[in-house]
């Protein structure tokens, strides 16, 4: 038997933990009677509503930026994205279609600039990051109040002026992709169309990974000095790194908002980097390495743990702790990857 | 005929155009509090009145963040444990009814071994981050807080043997949401308080921010500060000349964490109540936006940086809610624009310092 | 005072010392001479009792202080003994005072009642900090000021703040310069000189580690040459001339390598004027040469005189001015590209950091080069032509077979190259410059850092490339004997500029003057 095997690199000590976690808790669930296969249903839902934000880590680490703390500038994008195909009432498969398609050029363009923004700031990227996303979020919240739309479901019913917190979905484009082509089997549904549309974005990311582009600007992320002597621009490689991931941040939300079937504004997306980060973590990757597989698993372990955990907590103490699980979960991976993985003691 | 001549000399252009390229931040944010306060049309008692409570109850807060950034940690947005161990000890000694003056004391007292515990255990964990502590400290204090919530929420009342209707939520296990202070609201602010002209003094609240302050400086000449500074600047320089690099780090973390405990008491027994999950919330960021405000940066801090960086985030902080009503009609826009700027201006302060590093 | 008798030390099975004795007196300047590479450093680490040390299995031999027997085991073992150091990267902070920095962590206290809290809450005696810097500055004759900050100290005085600190410390006896004059001007250079007189004349004794040989006949009375990790030499400085040094520093026996016949020359000329490279520890200034279509040319010269420069000038890496022509045409600096696109090869000096992809597998480390700059390795699967997609199987293909020609010892073309040996990892850097088929190639340093068994096996790659593709070469290179098996002119460089060129059979003391930037057969 392979040594290897039975000693688990740093790198795969989350996913060992949460995953052994998950498993007990699948079998308490079990145990206490509960609806395991409701439970799957709900972890699947979640893997897919998640899986393509987790995936926009994937371009950033991959051209040395680490892990995209700034995901937030993208999930704006989006987000306006959503609003523009809400304003213009256009439901079904053609409004979630005209949301992605306003959202590009607008993630697009806020890419670019992030990532020239980020290439000043070489070493401090993650910091940078993270409070370039709270500003942009808190910025936004000043637009949102401001901002001239004018559909009576987007703006507040008394007082006039300015956006709702949330807006619902429904009757828009909520759902549409997880009701494509859904089916049951024993008793669990499968959201067809919405894991198709995550797995389908895995694999455009990892073909995006084998074209020459890719290969450049993951070259450009694991050793810049090499890269710089192999003819790449790696001041490009990163710019590219940075839009790919707000794109991809973009997307996701849009993704997210259609499945949970509400658009949720103002500060909702404050500190939704932070369990993307997590999850790719969880995955198995570092802030150097990252394959599109970490993002599969990581999202499906996660977001399993992070549904499960309310009901069987409740039969087993009688209270919610997902809240409390969800912090400490998702912080102390971030903390083991920045302190043991590849953190400090230069 | 001399004052016009000093005046001639302070307001030559090319002194100012300096002052204003070396400090860009405090110059920035003094004009735009000054926009706010012609906009805003507060009436002059009320508002010298809030920015000398603010003063009081925030100043000490932002003064726990020079030790870490002397000490070449950065910015240590870990002392919301700080803030954490301030609440314990708070709902300790409302849990035991112990009133006034004496209560706060013994909470200042039974704060340092919490804050000394969480601090060694931050300082370990920062210098497990080195080069990237300052996110390492940002998240250490949202993992923490899953801690502190797992410890007050399900193990107080189960775990922990407390039984207190007052302070317990009605399912018998883990504190309410918020508790009051009323035995020891304003107990330090009122020690010595004067209000001459209707304008409210809590001079022991200010007397104890200026012992820090002068505390401040006298650290900084004893060897120990010598050494944190040493430690801060050159590392590898400090370590060659036999200091012992990691206990310095992690003492200045928990001198800092044990501060900002001291400072949370003293905030928090000025609002009265304790938001059990929220009120160290934002402790950490914006203590630290003030600093960066008062023209400190992520390796340099004074205790005047500290204070004017409290002034102007803090008179900003309040006129903004009344310039965003009276230019917009909207008290919202205000108060999302002033959170906007708390994390602008930490995000450009970072920025501008990796930009200059290069 | 000081006595080394035997000293020998081992770095995974290489000899680094071999029966090193050396004496340092009190009142005695003591030059220690060598090449890079010749066991200084390592003599020093030892005295030092530096960790590295220790931590690659100790070292051999006694060494004794005014007859004790002294085996440091870390750096304050040494300073307590009464060793000072000062290093050559200065270990001072620029943001503290000249007396914050003498008197670092040995600050005089002024009593403070918490101090009997904790001794580290005493209060600092700045007047007393200030008066002891400036009488350590009084015995060493320098004017510094003690309340400057160091950071505005031009380059000499922070050498004296340096020096200053280790006298200030009571029981300093040994004083150790680590080439303390490469950073300085001439004039600073010699009020170091003549404040090292002064402390000699005090009693102290200096060790004074150099590789210009001018400096080491002007101020030590003892002077010890090592060569390859041999004590060649130990005579009076009265005794010494500044040819003979040469000769003894550099000299060495040199095998010629085997050089298959001559094929058809199929690279390219390159010809540099006033040419000048901003790279750090390594800057050229104005160097004229010339590297002929089909030679190897071989670039030698002390570390930090600029050699590695010209390589990383050339290949876009560090900012570069000046006129370079290539094959006849103008070649443009300044972007990696314009050297890639015409089929100009490097081998980085920093093999790891620069030359190589460590986590990624041979393959990939070999085709990397080509594929971004010529497209090869690349399909279209679906034909659309901006759609290009990696071809695993031909890098594989291409990888299988530079593995059986460059005899990379590996498990297969998919293993990382962290987990190969110096010299396969030199062999993939080789693989990789072949595959973009060079018309020039720069190996810097090219058997750096990788074991004697595999050095001529590199050296033996390399001479064939030239002579039997024809590839012109130029090897940059620490260890002149390696240049002299396989170069057909040498290069010296001094100071950012051409010394000489020299024939590989040179005499040894030809050499070592050039890399003293002497004139030929000049003396004092």
């Amino acid at each position: 038997m392979n040594p290897r095997l039975l000693k688990p690199s740093p790198r795969t000590v989350p996913r060992l933990i949460i995953g052994a976690f998950v498993l007990g808790l699948l079998v308490l669930a079990a145990g206490k009677q509960l609806p395991v296969h409701l439970l799957i249903s709900d972890s699947l839902v979640r893997t897919g509503m998640n899986g393509i934000l987790v995936l926009a880590m994937v371009p950033s680490i991959q051209a040395g930026l680490g892990l995209n703390f700034g995901l937030p500038v993208g999930i704006i994008c989006g987000l306006i994205g959503v609003l523009i195909a809400v304003e213009a009432n256009v439901s079904g498969l053609a409004g979630l279609a005209l949301s992605v398609a306003a959202a590009v050029p607008l993630a697009l363009l806020a890419g670019s600039v992030y990532g020239r923004l980020l290439n000043r700031v070489k070493g401090q990227e993650m910091m940078v990051g993270t409070y370039l996303g709270f500003a942009v979020v808190s910025g936004m919240c000043v637009f949102w109040l401001i901002a001239p739309f004018t559909n009576p479901i987007l703006i507040w019913v008394i007082g006039g002026t300015g956006l709702r917190y949330t807006t619902s979905l429904r009757h828009l484009f909520g759902g549409v992709l997880d009701n494509a082509w859904a089916f049951s089997l024993w008793g669990v549904k499968v959201p067809t169309g919405l894991l198709l549309t995550f797995l389908l974005a895995c694999l455009l990311v990892h073909c995006h990974s084998r074209t020459r582009g890719g290969m450049a600007m993951h070259a450009a992320g694991q050793n810049p000095a090499f890269a710089t002597a192999s003819g790449v621009n790696t001041a490009k490689a990163r710019i590219q790194g940075a839009t790919l991931s707000t794109l991809l941040g973009a997307i996701g939300i849009i993704i997210y908002a259609q499945s949970f079937g509400f658009l949720q504004l103002y500060l909702a997306p404050l500190m939704m980097a932070f369990p993307a980060v997590a999850a790719v973590l969880i995955g198995g990757a570092s802030t150097r390495q990252v394959t599109v597989g970490n993002v599969i698993i990581g999202t499906l372990l996660f977001q399993t743990l992070l549904t499960i955990s309310l009901p069987v907590a409740q039969a087993v103490i009688g209270s919610d702790v997902t809240e409390v699980i969800r912090l400490i979960v998702a912080n102390g991976t971030i903390l083991y990857a920045l302190t043991r993985l590849d953190g400090g003691g230069q | 005929m001399r004052a016009p001549a000093a005046l001639r000399r302070s307001t030559n252009p090319g002194a100012w155009s300096k002052l204003a390229m070396e400090n860009p931040v405090p110059v920035l944010f003094l004009a735009l509090c000054l926009a706010g306060v012609l906009v805003a049309g507060m009436h002059p008692v009320f508002l010298i009145n809030e920015m000398i409570g603010r003063m009081a109850r925030n100043s000490f807060l932002v003064l726990s963040l020079i030790i870490p950034v002397q000490a070449g940690l950065g910015l240590n947005f870990g002392i919301v444990l700080g803030a954490m161990s301030a609440q314990a000890a708070l709902a300790a000694v409302t849990h035991w009814q112990l009133p006034g003056l004496f209560g706060l004391s013994l909470t200042a007292l039974l704060a340092v071994p919490i804050a000394v515990a969480l601090g060694a255990f931050a300082g370990q964990v920062l210098n497990g981050a080195r080069g990237r502590e300052m996110i390492a400290s940002m998240i250490l204090g949202f993992f923490m807080n899953g801690v502190y919530q797992l410890v007050f929420l399900f193990m107080v009342g189960t775990v922990i043997p407390v039984q207190n209707p007052v302070m317990l939520l009605p399912q018998g296990f883990g504190l309410r949401n918020t508790f009051e202070l009323t035995s020891f609201k304003y107990s330090l602010d009122n020690l010595l308080f004067v209000a001459p002209g209707g304008i409210a003094i809590p001079l022991a609240t200010l007397a104890v921010v200026t012992g820090l302050c002068l505390a401040m400086r006298w650290l900084f000449n004893t060897k120990l500060g010598q050494d944190l500074r040493a430690v801060g600047s050159e590392e590898h320089v400090a370590a060659v000349a036999g200091l012992k690099t990691n206990r310095l780090r992690i003492t200045a973390v928990i001198f800092s964490t044990v501060l900002a405990a001291w400072g949370q008491i003293i905030f928090l027994q000025n609002i009265g109540t304790v938001n059990t999950y929220n009120s160290h919330d934002q402790t950490g960021m914006f203590a630290i936006a003030a600093l960066l405000v008062g023209g400190a940066t992520v390796r340099r801090a004074t205790v005047g940086q500290a204070l004017l960086g409290t002034f102007l985030f803090h008179l900003l902080f309040i006129v903004s809610p009344f310039a965003g009503q009276r230019l917009l009609g909207s008290p919202q826009v205000g108060e999302y624009f002033r959170v906007f700027i708390a994390y602008g201006i930490i995000c450009i302060a970072l920025g501008l310092h990796s930009w200059r590093r290069r | 005072m000081l006595t080394m008798r035997g000293i020998t030390k081992e770095f995974g099975g290489v000899s680094a010392l071999k029966n090193v004795d050396l004496t340092v007196e009190a009142g005695q300047i003591h030059a220690l001479l060598g090449e890079n590479g010749a066991g200084k450093t390592t003599l020093l680490n030892i005295l030092f009792g530096m960790p590295v040390i220790r931590a690659t299995g100790g070292y051999r031999g006694t060494i004794s202080i005014h007859g004790v027997p002294f085996s440091p085991k870390d750096p304050s073992e040494a300073l307590a003994a009464g060793i000072g150091m000062v290093h050559q990267e200065f270990m001072l902070i620029p943001g503290f005072t000249v007396a914050e920095n003498v008197k670092l962590n040995r600050e005089p206290l002024r009593h403070a009642s918490l101090g009997r809290v904790h001794p580290s809450l005493h209060i600092l005696d700045r007047p007393a900090m200030a008066a002891d810097t400036r009488q350590a500055f009084t015995s060493i004759g320098v004017n510094v000021d003690d309340w400057m900050m160091v950071a505005g100290l031009p380059v000499g005085h922070k050498q004296f703040v340096e020096i200053a600190r280790e006298v200030d410390k009571h029981g300093t006896k040994l004083l150790i310069l680590d080439e303390p004059t490469a950073v300085l001007t001439e004039v600073e250079a010699a009020q170091l000189i003549e404040a090292l007189r002064r402390l000699a004349a005090r009693g102290l004794g200096i060790l004074f580690i150099t590789h210009r040989l001018d400096e080491v006949l002007a101020c030590a009375s003892q002077i010890s040459v090592l060569r390859d990790g041999e004590l060649v030499a130990c005579l009076p400085a009265a005794e010494a001339s500044l040819r003979q040094l040469a000769e003894v520093m550099v000299g060495r026996p040199v095998e010629r390598q085997p050089m298959p016949p001559r094929g058809t020359v199929t690279g390219a000329s390159l010809r540099f004027e006033g040419f000048s490279v901003e790279m750090p520890g390594e800057r050229v200034t104005g160097l004229d040469l010339e590297v002929q279509a089909g030679e190897i040319l071989g670039i030698g010269g002390l570390a930090g005189h600029g050699k590695l420069g010209i390589a990383n000038g050339v290949m876009g890496l560090y900012p570069a001015r000046g006129q370079v022509s290539f094959d006849g045409e103008p070649f443009r600096l300044g972007q990696p590209i314009e050297a890639l696109s015409r089929r100009i090869a490097f081998l980085s000096e920093d093999r790891r950091g620069v030359g190589l992809l460590l986590d990624a597998p041979i393959d990939y480390n070999l085709a990397f080069t080509s594929m971004n700059i010529e497209g090869r390795f690349l399909k279209r699967p679906l034909g659309v032509p901006w759609l290009t997609w990696r071809d695993s199987r031909g890098m594989r293909t291409h990888a299988e077979a530079l593995i059986s020609q460059l005899d990379i010892r590996c498990t297969g073309p998919d293993q990382a190259v962290r987990r190969l040996s110096g010299g396969n990892q030199q062999k993939v850097c080789i693989g990789r410059a072949i595959t973009r088929q060079p018309r020039l190639l720069f190996a810097s340093e090219p058997t750096r850092g990788i074991d004697v068994g595999a050095k001529s096996l590199i050296l033996d790659l390399l001479a064939r490339l030239n002579r039997e593709a024809g590839v012109t070469i130029v090897i940059t290179s620490s260890e002149l004997a390696e240049l002299r098996r396989i170069c057909d002119r040498i290069a010296i460089i001094y100071r950012g500029r051409l010394a000489r060129v020299l024939p590989p059979d040179a005499s040894d003391a030809d050499f070592g003057l050039a890399m003293a930037g002497r004139p030929p057969g000049g003396d004092l």
